[in-house]
């Protein structure tokens, strides 16, 4: 099958691409890159004019759910959301139940996967047995089964000496460690930042410390074992700074950033809608100076990726007290609108650079194949309308769980296209 | 200068002092007024409010406040039932909305609901057709102690704006705290809030107060001195060593209490914690008006269940 991706503007970084190249895809990869290619038989997908081709995006932080808690997600259910979003591959994290600490688990998930046949999903393994921080997990059986990297997410990795030995020993395996930073003394039973406005509404405060305390801790570590430690969801204006000066001297360091933590502030939680729990995330939506300190290091260069986070959890359970309610909100069908809206027609950062943090870091960090569009690379391509309006609708959201906050949001900057291994998985209406 | 009456409450439910303006305030307040009358009455029952439904949704365990409440509900002839934790469904894992749908299928008027959630009454009030009462809400708002607070005040004061108050004690955990301090500020007094730097709320010098951790210069010349309940509890998270500690610098006793203005008021939402956060001598003491509050509570509630329940006030109040 072949297929034709005619007069869209090619943006690739990893290939030092950018201009009006025709792209023609053969057996699942992608053949030539040139101007006027012949069209040769090929079926023909004609961009129209302001469309950009890019390497396809990588989301390298998805809870798909899936063994445990598919009333919440599947992986047929998340990857369908993903191609939506403009993913064509995702990283799902292992706190599913049980835990994907071995490789029987990521063999099921790899195995649903392929049955779904959309997004590519590459699981990342628990660093500790349950991921509670005790025993290490069998690492190495977990990446012949096809881990991509480890982490306890949900919890932070829980003592030093752990971290420690996780990062010399996935370090040995050339796989990073990701960490999901929060000292648990300092968060306690914290439900929202702590600031003002968590202090009026009366909800327990996450001071922001918690979470850089334990960057500080992984940077020094991952300097110790001269291995790679990826910082998941930064939401804290001290973390972009340790990460920051991580990267000076040298560190192992990469980091991520979440669009809400780009886009919203605590102040969201005081109305119009008080104690709304889709405003509810773990990290918390941060205050104004932690916001615009996390667009300074997406501008900067700090933040190597941007992830979203995506956590469904059903609507029962997100209709309860905010402080009973469970942290998180689902993110891949919003993230493309959000960062265009709030990034890049803000002028914040380059289309080029919206690239790299959304397809090309993501696969380099992770060491994936993709986020690249050079000839012979497998022909995973998000085709994007940076000018064309977006409303957000949660109910037609393909996720099976809807707790977004950005829901009747109007933005500017859709996807048009996805393409896996070749196949266009998703196409707009009307494209 | 105080704001003149409001002719009704905006709003049909009472989820917190936030949201209500000076003029709304001293529109309960002096509503309570009438309804106080009423309490010294031989007969102390008014048709107001007869065939309505009202249900007491208690969470949290609480004695002064659902009496208050309850006494309230009958003097004003409602029909009334109370619903505490322990006798409720949710010990059987039903959610909080199913909880009070399920109440609602029976057509009560108005719920006045107590929960450990801060934002609890807010869910309902999205959700529920009937008039939510919030009695205390987690750490956020407990808006009837702030009414009846400001009703003693004005008792006493005969005014609310200019004065100087002190409220000192567990800033952090205190609902009493949040809407005290809204309503305070919106009837333009001098607000002071000191405590610990431990149970100090982040962002407090935002809530419109003069902070401090000096209990001395907190109460100086203060014509109120509200005092906060210090849980026992409090020394697990490491807020404060002991509560023998915390009565030798916090502590309100005939000594401090000499540095406030001549004619001032003790003030206390209770339960009181004699010797930690109070000396008995100052809880009893000519000072106090610690009583009187609970006694205006009862007023101060008939007025907001009766300005929540959409009736008009002509001869509304008659003895029957």
């Amino acid at each position: 099958m072949r297929l034709m991706l005619k007069g869209g503007r090619v943006i690739d970084p990893a290939g030092g691409r950018d201009g009006a190249f025709d792209v023609l895809v053969e057996d699942g990869r992608i053949a030539r890159i040139g101007r006027d290619l012949p069209v040769d038989g090929a079926e023909v997908f004609e961009m129209k004019r302001g469309w950009i081709v890019a390497p396809g995006l990588i989301d390298i932080h998805v809870h798909l759910r899936e063994p445990g808690q598919e009333h919440k997600e599947t992986v047929a259910t998340g990857t369908a959301s993903a191609v939506v979003g403009g993913f064509t591959a995702v990283a799902c994290m292992p706190n599913t139940e049980p835990v994907n600490d071995h490789a029987g688990i990521t063999q099921f998930i790899l195995k649903k996967a392929a049955e779904a046949q959309l997004a590519r999903v590459y699981p990342i393994g628990a660093v500790s047995i349950g991921s509670r921080g005790e025993q290490l997990a069998e690492l190495g059986e977990q990446k012949l089964a096809g881990c991509v990297a480890f982490t306890d997410d949900g919890r932070p990795v829980a003592t030093a000496l752990l971290m420690r030995r996780a990062l010399e020993y996935a370090g040995m395996l050339g796989v990073p460690v990701i960490d999901h930073c929060e000292d648990p003394s300092l968060k306690g039973d914290g439900v929202a930042h702590e600031g003002y406005f968590a202090s009026q509404l009366g909800l327990r405060g996450i001071p922001g410390a918690a979470e850089s305390i334990m960057v500080e801790r992984d940077v020094s570590l991952a300097e110790l074992a001269g291995a790679h430690v990826h910082i998941a969801h930064m939401s804290a204006r001290q973390s972009i700074r340790a990460v920051r000066a991580g990267k000076e001297r040298g560190v192992r360091v990469t980091c991520e950033v979440a669009p809400h933590h780009f886009t919203l502030t605590d102040e969201a939680l005081d109305g119009p809608v008080k104690y709304d729990t889709n405003l509810k995330m773990n990290p918390p939506l941060r205050s104004l100076e932690d916001r615009d300190a996390m667009l300074d290091g997406i501008a900067d260069g700090t933040v190597d990726v941007i992830a979203t986070d995506h956590a469904p959890h059903h609507a029962d359970e997100k209709m309860a007290e905010f402080d009973r309610a469970p942290f998180g909100i689902v993110g891949l069908e919003t993230a493309v609108p959000i960062v265009f809206d709030r990034l890049v027609h803000t002028g914040r950062i380059s289309l080029r650079r919206m690239i790299e943090l959304l397809s090309t870091n993501p696969a380099k960090v992770m060491n994936l194949p993709g986020g690249t569009l050079g000839e012979g690379a497998p022909a995973d391509i998000t085709i994007l309308a940076p000018d064309s309006p977006v409303t957000i609708e949660a109910s037609a959201m393909k996720s099976k769980s809807k707790n977004t906050p950005f829901d009747g949001w109007e933005m500017k900057g859709a996807v048009v296209a996805t393409i896996v291994g070749g196949r266009i998985v998703y196409r707009a209406g009307g494209a | 200068m105080e704001a003149p009456a409001a002719a009704a409450l905006k709003s049909r439910h009472l989820l917190g002092v936030a949201g209500l303006d000076a003029g709304e305030i001293t529109l309960i307040l002096d509503t309570a007024v009438a309804m106080k009358e009423i309490g010294g009455r031989a007969i102390k029952k008014v048709p107001t409010l007869r065939g309505r439904t009202v249900v007491n949704l208690f969470f949290e365990p609480s004695t002064r406040t659902r009496t208050s409440f309850e006494i309230a509900e009958k003097r004003l002839s409602a029909d009334t039932l109370s619903i505490a934790t322990a006798t409720s469904s949710v010990t059987k894992g039903e959610s909080l909305l199913d909880t009070v749908r399920n109440l609602e299928a029976m057509a009560p008027d108005m719920i006045v609901m107590r929960h450990a959630s801060s934002g609890a009454p807010h869910l309902l009030a999205r959700t529920c057709r009937s008039a939510i009462i919030n009695a205390g809400d987690g750490t956020h708002e407990h808006p009837t102690q702030a009414l009846l607070d400001a009703f003693t005040i004005r008792e006493h004061k005969g005014r609310l704006a200019g004065l100087k108050i002190a409220i000192v004690g567990d800033l952090l955990h205190s609902r009493v705290l949040r809407s005290n301090v809204l309503l305070l500020n919106t009837m333009g007094a001098d607000v002071w809030a000191c405590g610990p730097a431990t149970l100090m709320p982040a962002g407090l010098e935002r809530f419109g107060v003069r902070a401090t951790t000096s209990v001395n210069e907190a109460i100086a010349g203060a014509d109120v001195v509200m005092m906060l309940r210090i849980q026992h509890e409090r020394m697990h998270g490491h807020f404060i060593p002991s509560v023998r500690e915390y009565f030798t610098l916090f502590g309100l006793t005939p000594d401090r209490m000499r540095l406030a203005a001549p004619d001032a008021i003790v003030m206390h939402p209770g339960p009181m914690n004699r010797g930690v956060e109070i000396d008995s001598e100052v809880a009893d003491g000519p000072f106090s008006v610690i009583l009187a509050q609970v006694a205006n509570g009862v007023a101060v509630r008939m007025a907001v269940l009766y300005l929540l329940s959409g009736r008009d006030a002509d001869g509304a109040l008659d003895e029957h």
